[in-house]
């Protein structure tokens, strides 16, 4: 041990190289190194931030060249959590497939899901026949996911500044939606609840009370996050005017979302390219014109409020004209013969459709079978669904080759597209400005590298 | 086999069978009902004109000659474009007042083994903020010769997108500034999401130690 202690502390000397003369240091005696270092008169140092770093977000790994504390050159090194769900996909059911895209971006799950099930409904040619209830559900949960996917990403801006008030706050609310989405659909993330041709389950009772409740709540908790921070002084100072990306580099880098939003366009798919039925919700499209991370968080929290918005009118057709019907796609040869229900042993099969098939029917439980180990077949071609989740436009490009799975699946993850900005946003500033910059492109490792 | 379609799909031609089974194992005994699914061959499309809607008039002012086979399905346009003249159409498709094509959103990789001479598909997704459309152009370059223009000089946001298609399917994007792997190690081996790249079994070195593929930890016998 102590001769390979040695050994690394003799290759951080230094070693001659193209560049000129390189120190190489990794975790030993610091004080041996800057007296080394301050002997020469290069200043140029090279640090590496991550992939375990709390401030970049799951495993980001940037590598920053540093003249004294400004930032000349940021790298940015992804990969460090492909899991390869794309390939995945290719080896499971079209249904299945749901299970792994909800994995993705694991703050936005549900994004994920529509997107996917967009793209295979408008590859089975049935976007026409979703039940309007489901339809309502979904956006129900997409705004649900919005809120809950700001409140991390402005909780985490807090606490990367410093300040741990938002985070407690951001984390605290979130867990309000959380709830609401547990009661809704079992799980608080993962939840593999929008399945093609509908979603899984319909709301149980007392659910439109949880979302009531959260209605009315959630405007006080979301005013309590805009007096602590938007006029803060320490706040401001590190967000305004900092990480600056104007129209021209959004579209040049493909930037979509609260970025490009803060950029002064007013671009959301939502309202541009409607899907679920969004063109019949009253709802504002909230811009800022400042191009940096305060403007961006600007968005987020207005963002938020317009979701609420959108959620109270999804409740009020829920309540009213949508109050019962079915949840999914009445074709037998798509949706799953069975709506979920709580028996005894907890979430599965409703009781009378185990009867049915158990029963009285073995063409019923042929059908079942079928339909659930071998799945669907989805007419061979390919489609581009795209919803606008919390960071973007997300979108999904399927192939099939008529076949019961999926031939390719491709997400445009925002988040992978919206980091090629951080050289654009951190080269020339501050180091510790790249954390807010970072913080405000909101990056989700698990989309960026699915 | 057409009993599991959806009621409103036409039946399938008689193409050629591209698979038999799930995942195309034979003789292994399967009696899951898997290995009775038969998949065939999808026929190449190719749309006559009128294609409907803004197609036509965005096939024109493209140019005919750009084009090499035009797809409008489920109402999206698909442009094939030759390799060669990719950056142009590309620069066009951006460029042109009547066009406008500003945002891209990337791109995608297929890989069809069977069809010979244009395996590999590189799909670009371009939006128009201008006039509010969409389009796809799709590339093709034979599996003997992974070859496509790089189109980062007129869409920088294809850089990370690029080095994705070519990490995943080998496609080697002639003028890139940078074509690396992105996702999968520096030094890892083949194209993982090329058909002829098994889902499981790769086995691993992990300092030093290999991990072999999961049907060979343990003998069951």
């Amino acid at each position: 041990m102590t001769s390979q202690t040695e050994e690394t502390q003799a290759q951080a000397q230094a070693s001659d190289a193209t560049e000129g003369r390189v120190y190489d240091v990794a975790g030993q005696d610091w004080d041996a190194m800057v007296s080394t270092v301050l002997d020469a008169d290069e200043e140029r140092l090279v640090i590496n931030m991550g992939p375990q770093h709390p401030s970049t977000h799951g495993v980001l790994r940037l590598v920053l060249t540093l003249d004294g504390e400004t930032v000349t050159e940021a790298r940015t090194v992804i990969g460090y959590l492909h899991t390869g769900i794309e390939k995945n996909m290719e080896f499971r059911t079209w249904t299945q497939g749901v299970t792994f895209v909800t994995r993705m971006d694991y703050l936005s799950p549900i994004f994920n899901e529509t997107a996917y099930c967009l793209a295979v409904e408008k590859l089975l040619g049935i976007t026409d026949r979703i039940p309007a209830r489901a339809e309502a559900i979904r956006v129900m949960m997409m705004e649900l996911t919005r809120i809950s996917s700001h409140l991390m990403a402005i909780g985490t801006y807090g606490m990367e500044l410093g300040a741990t008030t938002p985070f407690l706050f951001g984390l605290r609310e979130r867990e309000m939606v959380l709830d609401v989405m547990e009661y809704i659909t079992g799980l608080r993330m993962n939840m593999a609840y929008i399945r093609p041709g509908g979603v899984s389950v319909d709301l149980p009772a007392g659910a439109m009370d949880k979302v009531a409740e959260l209605l009315k709540e959630m405007p006080k908790r979301i005013k309590d996050m805009r007096k602590i921070l938007d006029a803060n002084p320490v706040y401001t100072r590190r967000t305004k005017d900092i990480a600056y990306l104007d129209l021209t580099g959004c579209m040049a880098l493909g930037i979509t979302g609260p970025m490009l939003r803060a950029a002064g366009l007013p671009w959301d798919l939502r309202k541009s390219q409607p899907y679920c039925g969004y063109e019949t919700y009253d709802f504002e499209v909230p811009t800022e014109e400042s191009c940096d991370v305060y403007g961006r968080y600007l968005v987020r929290v207005a963002e938020m409020e317009e979701s609420l918005k959108i959620i109270e009118q999804a409740l009020e057709r829920l309540a009213g004209p949508l109050k019962a019907g079915p949840v999914m796609i009445e074709d037998k040869k798509i949706g799953w013969p069975a709506q979920l229900a709580l028996g005894p042993d907890g979430l599965g099969n409703s009781p009378n459709h185990i009867a049915h098939i158990m029963g009285s029917s073995m063409e019923a439980l042929i059908h079942h079978f079928k339909l659930v180990t071998e799945g669907f077949r989805v007419p061979a071609g390919q489609v581009y669904a795209s919803v606008e989740s919390p960071r973007g436009e997300l979108g999904a490009h399927v192939v099939s080759d008529g076949g019961t799975r999926p031939y390719r699946v491709h997400f445009r993850d925002p988040s992978f597209t919206n980091l090629q900005a951080v050289p654009a946003t951190c080269e020339g500033g501050m180091i510790a400005d790249v954390i807010s910059a970072v913080a405000s492109i909101d990056p989700v490792m698990g989309g960026v590298d699915r | 086999m057409t009993d599991n379609l959806p009621q409103h799909t036409p039946a399938p031609q008689d193409e050629p069978i591209a698979r038999t089974g799930m995942f195309g194992v034979t003789g292994t005994g399967d009696t899951s009902g898997y290995g009775r699914l038969v998949v065939r061959r999808a026929p190449q499309l190719d749309t006559p004109r009128p294609y409907g809607g803004y197609f036509d008039e965005l096939v024109d002012g493209l140019g005919e000659d750009l084009v090499t086979r035009v797809v409008v399905d489920r109402g999206e346009l698909t442009l094939h474009v030759a390799r060669e003249r990719l950056v142009e159409a590309m620069r066009k498709l951006r460029d042109d007042p009547a066009l406008r094509f500003e945002l891209s959103l990337g791109v995608s990789g297929v890989h069809y083994p069977e069809e010979t001479g244009e395996e590999l598909r590189a799909v670009y997704h371009l939006c128009s903020i201008t006039h509010n459309r969409r389009v796809r152009v799709e590339v093709a370059a034979p599996d003997s010769d992974r070859h496509i223009p790089s189109t980062v000089s007129v869409y920088p946001t294809h850089d990370w997108h690029e080095r994705e298609t070519y990490d995943f399917f080998g496609i080697i994007f002639d003028g890139h500034p940078a074509l690396t792997r992105i996702e999968m190690p520096d030094d890892w081996d083949g194209h993982p999401q090329r058909k002829d790249y098994p889902l499981g079994g790769i086995p691993v070195e992990y300092r030093g130690a290999e991990i072999p593929a999961p049907d060979q930890r343990r003998s069951y016998a």
